[in-house]
């Protein structure tokens, strides 16, 4: 990367970063997110009452079932808002290159996630008071948890790259995100297992094999292999990939 | 300084610009003229680096639009019909942006926004947000955004559509007054436009180059016509009548 790439995309990262500051949808967004991660795991997984002191089971386990539906929210203006408006045509007749864009529209998006999660942190302390928690797995579990919003935001950016509406782009990713969740759903894999002829296993596990899940239960519990990391980051790429050429679709 | 050669677009079956070909030399004001449809913004699209031509080149200062893009448009001003902007920013923060993009830093960015807010009588609401802002007031800051870094090309797409007439007599001689050292596409509808502020014109009709030069000499094109509207209904009424006859 030269020095001009990184101006570039470090000047489109700065205006859609704050773009994000000057919209209440962030707001709006990070208190809900608050809301959510913090009650499901007090109210629906009681973990005061419980003597265990490791947030995987308790914290992380809800986070893929929130950003199903909290990550399309912040990522669907990413381009379905340059199409509607029209400031695309502005945005590609500059002196940019489409990954410069992508990159640096995608890092605004990732940099007001990493705010969102990082205000989740009182939680740690509070476990910390509490008992005395193995560092290790909450910090892979926070890694997992924010590549996994990184995969999803991706995704949305993909989607919003077709289509100047934003609603359009929020309904289809989040079925997307949905999807994904579900596939990696052990008990849903199970029941589909047991419905389904003798024989059809194979691709029910094959289809299960795909999802986020497993990658993302397997770092929670503080197992913290390259091979999970490497998968979601190729997520990230190839969700990318297709952006440029939603892109490219938009402008032949 | 624009070399457009054999340009040709096609949309499915639909052909938007047959075969385009045109140079705009430096202090060429190019007035680009036909009726809606007739790939007047197809063609400036693609001249501009937006668009992907179907087949045919683009040169901007002896760069190729196809090749070197970034290049290419670092020598580009654009202003996109109906004048998008970012409606979250305000005037100089949008500037500020545009400049950044274009490589201009630090004092020099600075300056380059108060030399555009001066030139086009922006400096009243350069905090304001651009949500806000009148027609005029919006056409007039992309406008800005075009002329930022001083390019040696400049394409504008109806540059003075939706301004009030003081505004359209102020936008029409700065393009006279920046034709002298730039190379300037413009189009419009508005042909006494074209008298006032152009160097050469070109009509283009369902996609092809019809007529091409000075608005002197297009008018002798038609017989008896005594001015530029009469040339312009004469010469691409067939479409009308075509459509009539189908």
């Amino acid at each position: 990367m030269s020095n001009r790439d990184l101006q570039n995309t470090l000047a489109v990262f700065k205006r859609e970063f704050l773009a994000y500051f000057n919209s209440p949808v962030f707001y709006v967004i990070v208190v809900i997110f608050l809301l959510a991660a913090n009650g499901f795991t007090f109210f629906f997984s009681r973990i005061l009452d419980f003597d265990d002191v490791s947030l995987a089971t308790r914290f992380f386990v809800w986070h893929p079932w929130i950003y199903t539906v909290l990550a399309p929210a912040v990522g669907m203006r990413l381009w379905s808002e340059e199409h509607r408006l029209g400031t695309i045509e502005l945005l590609m007749t500059m002196p940019v290159s489409p990954w410069q864009a992508i990159c640096g529209k995608f890092l605004a998006a990732a940099g007001v996630w990493f705010i969102a999660l990082a205000l989740t942190i009182p939680i740690v302390f509070t476990m910390s008071y509490l008992g005395d928690p193995d560092s290790g797995p909450i910090i892979s579990g926070y890694v997992a948890s924010y590549l996994y919003a990184m995969a999803c935001l991706a995704l949305t950016s993909a989607v919003s790259a077709f289509t100047r509406s934003q609603v359009v782009c929020f309904i289809i990713s989040v079925s997307f995100c949905l999807f994904i969740a579900l596939i990696g759903d052990p008990s849903l894999t199970q029941t589909v297992v047991s419905a389904v002829p003798v024989g059809m296993e194979s691709v029910v596990r094959f289809i299960n094999y795909f999802s986020f899940m497993d990658h993302f239960f397997e770092m929670t519990k503080g197992i913290f292999v390259l091979r999970d990391v490497l998968y979601f980051v190729s997520v990230i790429v190839v969700a990318l990939l297709v952006t440029d050429v939603g892109l490219r679709s938009k402008r032949a | 300084m624009i070399q457009v050669k054999n340009l040709i677009k096609t949309f499915g079956t639909k052909v938007a610009v047959d075969d385009v070909s045109f140079s705009v030399e430096k202090g060429e004001v190019l007035g680009f003229l036909g009726p809606n449809g007739a790939g007047k913004s197809t063609t400036m699209r693609m001249v501009t680096g937006y668009f992907q031509p179907t087949s045919g080149s683009v040169q901007l200062c002896g760069i190729d639009m196809l090749e070197e893009p970034e290049l290419a448009k670092q020598r580009l001003g654009y202003l996109p019909e109906n004048a998008p902007l970012y409606s979250d920013m305000t005037v100089a923060s949008f500037l500020g942006f545009c400049a950044e993009l274009r490589g201009i830093r630090g004092a020099a960015r600075t300056q380059a926004i108060d030399r555009v807010l001066d030139l086009c009588f922006l400096d009243s609401v350069r905090n304001q947000s651009v949500d806000t802002l009148s027609k005029g007031y919006r056409h007039r800051t992309c406008f800005a955004q075009s002329i930022i870094h001083d390019p040696e090309v400049l394409i504008l797409d109806e540059p003075t559509d939706g301004l009030d007439p003081n505004q359209k007599h102020e936008v029409r001689s700065m393009i006279k007054r920046m034709g002298q050292n730039k190379a300037i596409i413009f189009s419009t509808h508005i042909l006494e436009e074209v008298e006032a502020a152009c160097s050469r014109a070109i009509i283009i009709d369902r996609g092809k180059v019809v007529a091409d030069g000075t608005p002197e000499s297009l008018k002798k094109l038609v017989p008896g016509a005594s001015s530029l509207d009469e040339v312009f209904r004469s010469i691409t009424k067939s479409e009308t009548a075509h459509k009539k006859a189908a």
